[in-house]
């Protein structure tokens, strides 16, 4: 099966206002369901460790919260998303070097332009394969 | 006594699929000693070359993170549950 990240309308705006809400730095967050299908069911916006303009970190009492509610649904965290603030939504050498799971989702949203721009990706083995995003609202 | 481990998705290939697991040891080093023993292929994910704790790691003791606490000298008994979750993180 082609990968693909499916995003309910919802969670994909509350992504965008977090992202857009976080600036000047980069905002970060999870992103949990059923790994097998690519769509996400929860989303948890986590506080950026790093608080910085240039690199996140999601914080990780955060991630611990997450990790729970999700497993307590009966679902996985299956990935991750995180702001660009002036550049493109393109996985940097630092995303790529620090991908903590081959089998996650990593979405990047650009806030470079004036419309945020949201892109998903797999990052594994060193490589960067960009995957469709499909936006429904149900 | 045995302790409960708690394994992120990108652990569990190395345990057989499992998403939790029993390991021994009164100390959290002990605990991810006793891990690292059964399941070797977790050691260079979760302990560092010099016997610490992995950069790319972070460990709770319920609801702690070890790093906050006394490391891998964190004490646990058997009502505790040890998470390991991928520390997150990017440019």
């Amino acid at each position: 099966m082609r990968p693909v990240l499916v995003l309910p309308e919802a969670i994909w705006l509350g992504i965008l206002a977090h992202c857009l809400d976080g600036q000047p730095h980069e905002a970060c967050g999870l992103l949990a369901g059923h790994p097998a299908d690519g769509r996400v069911l929860r989303w948890y916006p986590t506080a950026n460790a790093a608080a910085s303009a240039r690199v996140y970190t999601v914080e990780p009492r955060d991630h611990l919260r997450a990790d729970r509610d999700a497993g307590a649904a009966g679902l996985q965290i299956m990935g991750v998303f995180h702001s660009h603030t002036h550049t493109d939504a393109y996985p940097s050498a630092t995303d790529l070097a620090q991908a903590p799971d081959p089998t996650w989702h990593y979405v990047v949203v650009s806030l470079r332009h004036e419309t945020p721009a949201l892109r998903s990706y797999r990052l594994a083995d060193g490589k960067i394969a960009e995957e469709p995003v499909v936006v429904d609202d149900r | 006594m045995p302790v409960e481990v708690r394994l992120p998705t990108v652990l569990r290939a190395a345990a057989a699929g499992q998403a939790s697991v029993k390991a021994q040891g009164a100390t959290i080093g002990e605990v991810l000693g006793d891990l690292t023993s059964t399941y070797p292929e977790m050691a260079g994910q979760v302990l560092a070359p010099d016997g610490g704790l992995h950069r790319f790691v972070n460990v709770y003791v319920n609801d702690d993170d070890v790093r906050y606490l006394d490391k891998l000298d964190t004490k646990v008994g058997e009502d505790d549950v040890v998470s390991i979750l991928p520390a997150v993180a990017g440019g």
